[in-house]
């Protein structure tokens, strides 16, 4: 059972799992549940160039499998994380993916070019927020420009849109990989003050009731792009939920709420999976990539 | 006995061992193995309640009434809970044996004083659990520990006998005046603080009654050491969203998570007027 081989290479980041944490949904926080370093990655909360305190709360609702959130992306700012987070993972040897997010192209560009000389960083995310396939690829070229070349850029789509024509223009400026997808648009009323629930007015639907809708994302962009590394991210919760992103063309999976639930998740994860995995007869997670696309043997369709 | 001190939380598969009725509340006994020997008074846990297929993706955070390191089931913790949604009402209605999730101990506990002062204890509803384990620890420490409990009516009061064994004085208050006086702890405290010279004021409950204990401390001369209701979230820091404007030591107002940099803050740090909101002079407001 245990000679499965779970070792994946996402756009030339060496991981010993597909098993990633998703933005806001790992940190320092998880250590005392978590083998933080037998992650594939851990991807960081996002930093973006000046300290944010972020939205008021409320600031996440529970809604039936899921929650509804909108934390305004609070963080202490590059210099911050810097000389906090950031060496705080490197000393643990924790593969470390830098989330980022900004209001301009310029202060995305200063965030790559900072980033690019730090040292424990392993790859960039780029946090997107607008469905929007032109701002998606000028952000991502930005980034990208800025990076060493053997650094991975990945793009984390806005949910919400065609997200196939996302990815194409995240790749054709340059991100290595895509991951599919941010949470959904939503909304919850407080039955009291009849008003939005969250300080923030609206926000974004994550868990469970995501993992259906995101695994068609995936799908999607498989299908589009086939040869494009794609991370599936939405409403995991077991080892079968991300094997079927892996069936449905990801190359590695973030987990995202379930890690609020359950702050050891991760491991709970990675040995599902590889339990998955072996009762199926298939050696690696990568031999698992995208086999919902084919016609099953003998097929006459 | 060995001198390594167990510190940070754990993450145990649990079981609720029973399930009482108190009053107006629940009382659960779980078991928890290495959560007992971690707990120190105003720390709290959390539980996934609903089992494994449950739909609730939040913890339900519940603070700590009393733990038990070991005993005929192994370590023990006591935790007392208003049934007020339906995960409440799923814990409520477990059964003995019940498989348990438990988080624990979570967050910042109550500073206790070095030198053996006078202290009054403030607790309103259910809210008052966390106190008795406090009062124990500060009689430890020889100090002089009063309480003042309050309630909406007297079946919603919690504690009132205990309390009589575990302190010096204890006062009662009801907004109906059903039992102790009429009236809200806050306006029975600044009497009290003034009969007994406290010199610390400890307190858990909902937010209005924390300010004014805050206020009433601070008029009188007094520390305060307030405990916050920590909301359904993660518990252990991730999802940053139970945050609160909260003066640090520099003088800067930071939103800060009830659940990792409190649940404990000391009364005159926190914003009391600015609950629910990101203040425009907090570090990184837009």
């Amino acid at each position: 059972m245990t000679d499965v081989d779970l070792s994946t290479d996402l756009a030339g980041l060496a991981m010993p799992s597909p098993v990633m944490t998703a933005a806001g949904c790992g940190g320092r926080e998880l250590a005392a549940y978590t083998d933080l370093s037998a992650l594939g990655a851990l991807v960081t909360r996002t930093v973006t160039l000046d300290t944010r305190a972020g939205s008021p709360p409320p600031r996440v609702v529970e809604t039936p499998s899921g929650v509804v959130s909108a934390v305004g992306l609070q963080n202490p700012g590059l210099q911050g994380f810097l000389t906090t987070d950031l060496p705080w993972f490197a000393q643990r040897k924790v593969r470390t993916v830098v989330s980022v997010s900004a209001g301009s192209l310029a202060e995305y560009g200063e965030l790559a070019r900072r980033l690019a000389t730090a040292p424990g960083v392993d790859a960039v995310e780029v946090h997107l927020e607008v469905s929007d396939a032109h701002q998606t690829g000028k952000a991502v070229h930005v980034v990208r420009r800025d990076l060493p070349h053997g650094m991975p850029v990945l793009a984390k789509l806005a949910a919400g849109g065609d997200v196939a024509s996302l990815a194409r223009a995240a790749v054709d400026n340059g991100a290595d990989a895509v991951v599919v997808t941010q949470g959904f648009p939503a909304l919850v009323i407080d039955p009291v003050t009849l008003r939005p629930a969250l300080g923030a007015g609206p926000g974004l639907l994550t868990g469970p009731a995501v993992h259906a809708l995101a695994l068609r994302c995936v799908w999607d962009v498989h299908e589009a792009l086939p040869h494009v590394p794609v991370v599936g991210a939405g409403g995991i919760r077991t080892g079968f939920d991300a094997l079927a992103m892996l069936l449905a063309g990801a190359t590695a999976v973030q987990l995202g709420s379930v890690l609020l639930r359950d702050p050891s998740a991760a491991d709970r994860v990675t040995r599902e999976l590889t339990d998955e995995l072996a009762s199926r007869d298939l050696k690696s997670a990568a031999d698992a990539v995208g086999l919902a696309h084919q016609q099953p043997d003998g097929s006459s369709r | 006995m060995t001198a390594t001190v167990q510190t940070g939380p754990v993450q145990v598969t649990g079981e609720v061992l029973s399930v009482k009725k108190a009053g107006a509340y629940q009382h659960l006994t779980m078991v928890a193995p290495g959560i007992a020997e971690r707990f120190r008074p105003g720390t709290f846990v959390t539980v996934a309640v609903g089992g494994p297929l449950s739909s609730t993706t939040l913890r339900r955070s519940l603070p700590v009434h009393r733990v038990r390191p070991t005993g005929a089931y192994g370590g023990t913790v006591e935790c007392v809970f208003a049934v007020d949604d339906a995960a409440t009402a799923w814990l409520a209605a477990a059964p003995a044996g019940t498989p348990l999730d438990v988080v624990g101990p979570l967050g910042r506990p109550y500073a206790l004083p070095k030198e053996p002062v006078t202290c009054v204890l403030v607790g309103d509803g259910c809210a008052s659990a966390p106190l008795f384990p406090l009062a124990e620890r500060l009689r430890e420490r020889s100090c002089v520990v009063h309480m003042l409990l309050g309630a909406t009516t007297e079946s919603a009061l919690f504690g009132a006998l205990e309390a009589r064994r575990a302190t010096r004085g204890v006062v009662v208050t009801t907004a109906d005046g059903s039992v102790g006086m009429r009236g809200r702890v806050v306006d029975a405290l600044p009497d009290l603080l003034t009969r007994v010279q406290a010199d610390v004021v400890y307190a858990a409950g909902p937010h209005d009654v924390l300010h004014g204990v805050a206020r009433a401390a601070e008029a009188h001369g007094a520390w305060s050491q307030t405990a916050i209701d920590v909301p359904d979230g993660c518990g252990t820091g991730l999802c940053l969203g139970c945050v609160l404007p909260v003066v640090g030591e520099d003088g800067v107002t930071r939103m800060v998570r009830a659940c990792a940099e409190g649940p404990v803050f000391r009364g005159d740090r926190v914003r009391w007027d600015d609950l629910g909101t990101v203040p425009a002079d907090a570090r990184g407001a837009s």
